[in-house]
């Protein structure tokens, strides 16, 4: 019952002349300190999935619950405040902004949450960095970085407020097999210092790296399978 | 530094060129505000002091603004009686009690008072006729109550007082007659009576009007002149507080019944004129301003376009829309302040540059051009500024602000 992450009967319907199901009734619940990793075919659901646990989209039925308490009912800025203060976002792109450092990347989503001093910020993100094994690359901007040096980049500024959750959106699917599975392994890595890592991804092969497994099918979870 | 106001930096320093021509575009804008309304300015504000200085402040008439009372209207007061086709009297025009009305005007504490008398003439020179309109004065009373001595340019006017057959005139006047100080001109009156007159002074007001079609002269010879012995019909009155002009007006209109007109009045149609000119130089100028901002809607709607994406990642990694909305007004802000700082730099340097230059057509061939520079100038300028770069940065901030992150991630991946 202390689920960091649940879902009840979770879905999402696309309106239209034709509505689209995206995700179908989902009930699914998410420990602390867990790796699970969602997969699927494409077009089965698994980013809308994970978009509505992350509060970036609203569920059309059902309810997502942070730490026991309902979210739907949350307008913009609260969600956005969760957001900002429980969950860690990694895409498939980076999305850094390009005209600012590493260093300075990182320490975005910290300044937008205004809790530390400058310096204190600094350190955090040097931190960071220096455990992601990027602190030599701090002062350079992202297009003088690599792709899998960007995605750790990516990687450190979704920790920066230190959330409890890390939600990662196929995280490795723009990278070479070495970074992709420097990546997945740094995923792993965050679970076991106890957050709650959520990681969708079509390569079965990082797939089984993982304790738990989603396997999801026209938005409907097929396969929720842990292993020892 | 706050995070929008460094994104919105990091931004404009993304788009240099293109922010530099936004930053000139205000920049010119605000300059071309400062330097063509202080011109107009400058210019109003000599024009009125030549109008006040050389005119007198109040002048009383023999007019009467409303038509005596009808004495059936009197016998009933209150009651509806319509009195028509009225046959009035042919009255005596002039100011009856001239001298106690300018002896009580002059115990007045900052009031002098002059009597003259106005009346057509005929200027007759190598077969032409000019009619001007002639005012007969008191040089020394008179000199109490205008400045007139001062654009007095060849002869005097104190002269008119040792030479009854004196006469001074325009400098506009006597070009076009080709007179010169010391010349006589033949003259003709509406009285019948013809004489000649020698001109002992030529002044330049710098007012068309006056200079072109005014004469004056002493006002023992223009009661003569004008068949109108010891009559006066105008009183000119100057005050030591020009501000006090509706006042004493008001007071010596209730007081002898007389039309009392004070300078605002007097010149009313060029005050009017005044008002529409400002309303034609702030129009235009400040539209300068306002185009500047369709600069500034450019540069901003091209950065939200072109960094769609990086708004969505703010959004998802927790930046509310305030802040997108911030962002982005901080950009409009930024270029508005930069090009504000720098028309004021040029406007200052243009209206430097313009006071250098010679006045058209001014008596003084030293005179230049009176440019008028006032805080409320720049104020205003920087104010209409930084309102269009404001508004021209609010409807891009807002289509920023009302990005789905969601929809350009899904469209990303």
């Amino acid at each position: 019952m202390n689920d960091v992450l649940r879902t009840e009967a979770l879905g999402r319907v696309l309106p239209g002349a034709v509505p689209v199901t995206l995700v179908d009734g989902i009930s699914v619940a998410f420990e602390p300190a867990s790796f699970t990793v969602v997969t699927g075919p494409s077009g089965s659901g698994k980013s809308s999935l994970l978009y509505l646990l992350g509060l970036l989209d609203l569920p059309t039925s059902g309810e997502v619950f942070l730490d026991g308490q309902p979210t739907s009912g949350l307008d913009d800025a609260a969600r956005t405040r969760m957001r900002l203060a429980a969950f860690g976002f990694v895409f498939q792109f980076h999305f850094l902004l390009p005209e600012f450092t590493v260093l300075d990347n990182v320490m975005l989503p910290m300044r937008q949450l205004g809790q530390l001093s400058r310096p204190a910020m600094r350190a955090r993100a040097m931190a960071l960095l220096e455990q992601l094994d990027m602190a030599d690359q701090a002062n350079k901007r992202p297009d003088g970085l690599s792709g899998g040096q960007r995605q750790r980049t990516a990687v450190a500024r979704a920790l920066a407020n230190d959330p409890p959750l890390v939600l990662a959106d196929e995280p490795t699917g723009a990278l070479d097999t070495k970074n992709a599975a420097a990546v997945f392994a740094i995923l792993v890595d965050l679970a076991q210092q106890g957050r709650t890592v959520i990681a969708v991804t079509h390569d079965e092969g990082l797939a089984q790296t993982a304790r738990r497994r989603i396997h999801l099918v026209d938005g409907r979870v097929v396969r929720d399978e842990a292993q020892g | 530094m706050t995070l929008p106001l460094t994104i919105a930096i990091a931004h404009l320093l993304s788009r240099r060129r293109q922010t530099l021509v936004s930053v000139l575009g205000v920049a010119l804008g605000v300059g071309v505000f400062i330097a063509v309304t202080g011109l107009m300015a400058g210019f109003q504000t000599y024009f009125r002091t030549q109008l006040i200085e050389s005119n007198p402040h109040v002048v009383i008439t023999d007019e009467v603004r409303r038509p005596a009372p009808q004495p059936l209207a009197m016998l009933h007061p209150g009651a509806a009686v319509a009195v028509s086709r009225i046959l009035p009297r042919d009255p005596v025009r002039g100011i009856a009690n001239a001298a106690e009305i300018l002896a009580a005007l002059s115990a007045m504490e900052g009031v002098a008072a002059a009597p003259t008398l106005r009346g057509q003439m005929l200027l007759r020179r190598a077969g032409r006729d000019y009619a001007v309109s002639a005012i007969g004065i008191d040089p020394e009373q008179e000199m109490r109550v205008t400045t007139l001595q001062k654009d007095v340019k060849e002869g005097s006017l104190e002269a008119l007082g040792t030479r009854s057959d004196g006469n001074v005139l325009g400098r506009a006047l006597a070009e076009k007659m080709g007179a010169a100080l010391g010349d006589t001109v033949a003259v003709a009156t509406s009285a019948g009576g013809e004489s000649a007159l020698r001109i002992v002074g030529i002044f330049r007001t710098g007012v068309e009007q006056q200079d072109n079609s005014q004469v004056y002269v002493s006002l023992n010879r223009q009661q003569s002149m004008q068949g109108r012995p010891r009559v006066v019909n105008e009183i000119h009155i100057r005050l030591a507080d020009i501000a006090r002009s509706r006042e004493v007006a008001a007071i010596a209109e209730g007081r002898w019944g007389y039309k009392a007109a004070p300078w605002e009045e007097t010149f009313s149609r060029i005050l009017e004129v005044f008002v529409l000119q400002n309303i034609i130089i702030y129009g235009s100028t400040g539209s300068i301003l306002l185009v500047a901002g369709f600069g500034i809607f450019n540069i901003i709607s091209t950065v939200v376009s072109e960094k769609a994406r990086d708004i969505a990642i703010m959004r998802s990694i927790g930046m509310p829309r305030g802040s997108v909305v911030a962002t982005f007004i901080a950009e409009g802000i930024a270029v508005g302040l930069m090009g504000v700082a720098a028309g004021w730099l040029a406007g200052w340097a243009g209206a430097s540059f313009m006071e250098t230059l010679p006045a058209p057509g001014a008596s003084d061939p030293t005179q230049t051009l009176t440019v008028q520079q006032t805080a409320f100038t720049y104020g205003l300028a920087a104010g209409i500024a930084m309102l269009s770069a404001i508004g021209a940065a609010w409807i891009p901030a807002r289509k920023a602000a009302r990005t789905d992150p969601l929809a350009i991630i899904r469209g990303a991946t």
